[in-house]
């Protein structure tokens, strides 16, 4: 039995080590907010954050994420949306969707350390890959949401 | 959004459907046969007024949308023509899928199937139309593709809406004993015009949905008209930002097994023996299976499903392929161009004639790789299945052929067939395949009784596709006096997308028929050419190809304005001006070129190392031009810096939408341009996973601009028009900067990086 805080709550898992965090969120815990998209750590879209920085569930042992705080897709906001969810439905951003969780969760990383966003850092920060092209309308939502949260 | 339970109703394809014809039922009125599907799917207290809208008693609004959401908006913009109609605020609706019947055929992707429907095409080739409607007439079925949704749902969809409304106003004069045309409809609610009274649909819908009403409502006039054309926010955006949508892959289910397998790489191999004791002992494993191209375990997680198959030993019989390569079907593209006549697609004039009196020809020959689709949800599909019945759980393009072929697998009667489609984590065409119900139901079949989730990993999804063709196109074109073009002949090779598709639904339909994938954007460019002969030359290939983002357009746009290109660069005129002069008698086309040439400020010189393309392409009813701005250096360190794009689809229903496909489209046709490329060795694909088949990412995307040009044309589609023109407009903008003619893709392959 492994003991896991995820999105601020307690619970125990019974899974080999090995099993990546992606999976056990997915499959054992039923948060299927977070998505495989490439099982190797290429396209971000399982991007969830361990102690608040942004890691590819896909590639990390459970184990590994034993003793942190683990947030998804789901934990990051209570009932109200945060500035990035808001700023991305304002832009109109999803078209299929499916690696928007991601996008969200690197995007979010990425403004808490740098609320005057750049568009190279932003480049740097944000490589998941979004297969419907929706990146100018993420490029654009992480500005607004920057925007908004500067001036709430 | 909840997805409704769906039975089958009546299967298609053994119907009426081929034989009957293309007549579509509207499904609207009272109790017909059409609107019983969708009467079947309510709940208490909800009534369907036609085929498409369910009101419940307390005012809530359900639209049935025929076509999957996979992206391209289509629960908001048909959920929109009826909205407009109805007179209700679109936030008072939700969309749901439709189940499956035959008032939902896509009856525009069944004629856009077939050969030369759009009045193109005059070449020899139409003698073989009639067996291709036949096969259309099997494909063309309740599915998602071709750019097509909004086409086929306009006028339906916007007469459901106006029915229904005119029942409820029916409705409330009975209900009030009063005069019909005293009451109107508004936003949700039927008011008594004299008396000023007012209350919801709800209040009527029990009473309308036993009103009969004649089916000849007249709808709004374009200027009436108060929500289609502008902007409105997407239903299922709320639930794409806090990941609470379902996809196939988020199914769970009581009591759920998974299952992961190892697939035979080499195309065309089977399973020659395995051990399945080795991995009966490993943790949560259920059981293994073996079927014919390869092997599957079942287990109680994902994970653990695939860690077993992993070390599941097993032996291929590779077959007959397991010395292909992509050298090899080059080879045999260049010798079929030069031993095989083809089929002509469009013959004017004498081309041949031309170009043998001719002192100076200019020749190219271009080629273009396969590619996989790689959506973002990997492939998956659910299925349990019990002692005769099935019931399934996927995210696909084809319902009709997905339930098809579940009962097929499963054996049991049509009737006991029930399919769920929640949202499409991206199709591109991919989803329209059965390949995942076959394996899916054959591995649940072993365990009856228990729901089974099918997962393929990326590797699979890459190295099982069923692939945008690779192809092999020569030219040859002169110029007269004028330095206008005085003939161009275009021989393309590839294998039939049509026939590869077919072969795998019904393999005795097999047979070399005319495609109008092989010659798509190629026998139909918009220029006028005195002497124009382009010819298909079949080559059946043994690697399996599909219906990729524009089919046939997403190599013949590339070969024909990258051609273009280059006999306006031989003529020493300007590229967009040397279109704007052959197409002096299309004047949509002469008008999008010409808003092109305004909006990116096309006449200013750009400075050294930087250089500007054009590419103007028709495909699906809509007509695109895009303009591209590069930076390259000695290098070959590329950067698509700019995009400008032109679209002229007709009436717009959703322009926010339109806009969004427009940039998803050069999105997805610049990955390919740059990167994309499937390769086979050894009868297998080279590739595996995104590292070696990558995509464009926001630090290489290009900024972009999309002007809508709608002109009095019909209506298009917009999910697949914005991929063609992106690839020529790049190479041309490279020739532009430093005067290298690419014309082989991808750039990566010549060495480009961005």
């Amino acid at each position: 039995m492994l003991s896991l805080t995820i999105n601020g709550k307690k619970t125990t898992v019974d899974v080999e080590e090995d099993t990546p965090l992606l999976w056990v969120l997915r499959d054992t815990v039923k948060l299927t907010g977070t998505k495989f998209g490439c099982g190797i750590a290429a396209c971000g879209a399982c991007t969830v954050h361990l102690n608040g920085e942004p890691v590819r569930s896909c590639s990390v042992p459970i184990s590994d994420a034993v003793g942190t705080e683990i947030t998804t897709i789901e934990g990051i906001s209570d009932n109200k949306l945060t500035a990035v969810q808001e700023a991305w439905i304002d832009e109109q951003v999803p078209q299929c969707g499916y690696c928007q969780s991601g996008m969200i969760m690197a995007a979010t990383a990425y403004l808490k350390d740098n609320p005057s966003p750049t568009d190279e850092g932003i480049d740097e920060a944000v490589t998941n890959i979004c297969r419907c092209g929706s990146y100018p309308r993420i490029r654009k939502a992480i500005h607004r949401a920057a925007k908004q949260m500067a001036e709430a | 959004m909840a997805l409704m339970k769906l039975t089958r109703r009546k299967f298609l394809i053994a119907g009426g459907l081929v034989g009957g014809g293309l007549a579509i039922g509207f499904g609207l009125g009272d109790d017909g046969p059409e609107n019983a599907a969708l009467q079947a799917t309510t709940s208490s207290g909800e009534f369907a007024l036609n085929a498409w809208i369910k009101i419940n008693q307390s005012g809530a609004i359900t639209i049935a949308i025929p076509q999957a959401e996979m992206g391209q908006g289509v629960y908001t913009s048909l959920s929109m023509l009826v909205a407009e109609e109805l007179e209700v605020d679109l936030t008072s609706i939700t969309p749901e899928m439709a189940p499956l019947a035959p008032v939902y055929v896509n009856a525009t992707a069944l004629m856009d199937s077939l050969p030369f429907s759009d009045g193109h095409h005059n070449g020899e080739a139409t003698v073989g139309a009639w067996g291709m409607r036949k096969v259309a007439g099997m494909l063309g079925v309740q599915a998602t593709g071709g750019s097509t949704s909004v086409r086929n749902a306009w006028e339906p969809m916007q007469k459901a809406g106006a029915m229904a409304r005119e029942m409820l106003i029916k409705a409330a004069a009975l209900q009030w004993n009063v005069s019909a045309d005293d009451c109107a409809a508004s936003n949700g609610k039927i008011i008594h015009k004299s008396s000023g009274k007012s209350a919801s649909y709800g209040e009527f819908v029990e009473t309308a949905s036993r009103i009969e009403i004649p089916d000849d409502i007249p709808l709004k006039a374009a200027s009436a008209r108060t929500m289609i054309g502008k902007s409105q926010p997407r239903l299922d955006i709320p639930e794409k930002v806090n990941g609470s949508a379902v996809y196939g892959v988020d199914i769970d289910l009581p009591n759920m097994a998974y299952a992961a397998v190892k697939l035979c790489p080499v195309f065309g191999g089977t399973v020659a023996s395995w051990d399945e004791n080795a991995v009966l002992k490993m943790p949560g494993v259920i059981k293994a299976v073996r079927f014919e191209t390869g092997v599957a375990v079942i287990a109680d997680s994902f994970w653990r499903a695939k860690k077993a198959v992993e070390v599941l030993p097993v032996t291929f019989d590779e077959g007959a392929n397991a010395e292909l390569s992509s050298k090899a079907i080059f080879a045999k593209f260049e010798q079929q161009l030069a031993s095989d006549e083809g089929r002509s697609y469009i013959d004017e004039g004498d081309a041949l004639e031309q170009i043998a009196q001719a002192n100076t020809v200019v020749s190219a020959t271009y080629k273009a790789p396969f590619l996989a689709h790689a959506c973002m949800e990997p492939m998956n599909c659910t299925a349990l299945v019990g002692e005769n019945d099935v019931e399934v759980w996927m995210p696909n393009q084809a319902q009709t052929l997905i339930a098809w072929f579940a009962e097929k697998v499963a054996d049991v009667p049509a009737e006991n067939v029930k399919l769920h489609t929640p949202y499409l984590g991206g199709g591109f065409g991919r989803r329209l395949e059965i390949d995942l119900v076959v394996m899916a139901v054959s591995i649940a079949k072993e365990l009856k009784g228990r729901p089974v989730k099918l997962i393929w990993t990326r590797e699979n999804d890459v190295q099982h596709d069923m692939y945008r063709p690779a192809a092999l196109a020569n030219f040859k074109g002169t110029l007269n006096s004028s330095g206008d073009i005085d003939a161009w002949q275009n021989r393309v090779a590839s294998p039939s997308v049509t026939r590869s598709f077919t072969k795998r639904m019904l393999p005795w339909a097999d047979s070399d028929m005319p495609d109008n994938t092989t010659a798509e954007g190629a026998a139909d460019i918009p220029y006028k050419i005195s002497n124009m002969l382009m010819e298909h030359v079949p080559t059946p290939l043994e690697i399996p190809v599909g219906y990729w983002r524009s089919v046939g357009h997403s190599y013949n746009a590339f070969f024909s304005e990258g051609f273009m290109d280059e006999m306006a660069w031989a003529a020493k005129k300007d590229p967009l001006a040397f279109r704007l002069d052959h197409i002096s008698e299309h004047k949509d086309f002469s008008a999008v070129l010409q808003k092109l040439k305004e909006v990116s400020d096309w006449s200013t010189p750009l400075p050294e190392g930087r250089g500007r393309g054009v590419a103007l392409h028709e495909s699906f009813g809509s007509i695109v031009g895009q303009v591209v701005e590069i930076t390259v250096n000695k290098d070959k360190e590329i950067s698509v810096d700019k995009v400008f794009c032109v679209v002229d689809c007709g009436t717009v229903v959703n322009p926010d939408t339109v806009k969004a496909q427009m940039e998803s489209g050069i999105i997805f046709g610049l990955s390919a341009a740059l990167f994309g490329e499937i390769t086979i060795e050894k009868g297998r694909v080279v590739q595996e996973n995104f590292p070696d088949y990558d995509m464009v990412r926001l630090n290489n995307c290009p900024e972009i601009e999309v002007h809508l040009a709608p002109s009095g044309r019909p209506l298009g589609g917009v999910g697949e028009p914005a991929t063609p023109p992106i690839a020529p407009a790049v190479v041309n903008a490279i020739f532009a900067a430093t005067k290298t003619r690419i014309r082989e893709l991808p750039l990566s392959k010549h060495g480009y990086t961005a």
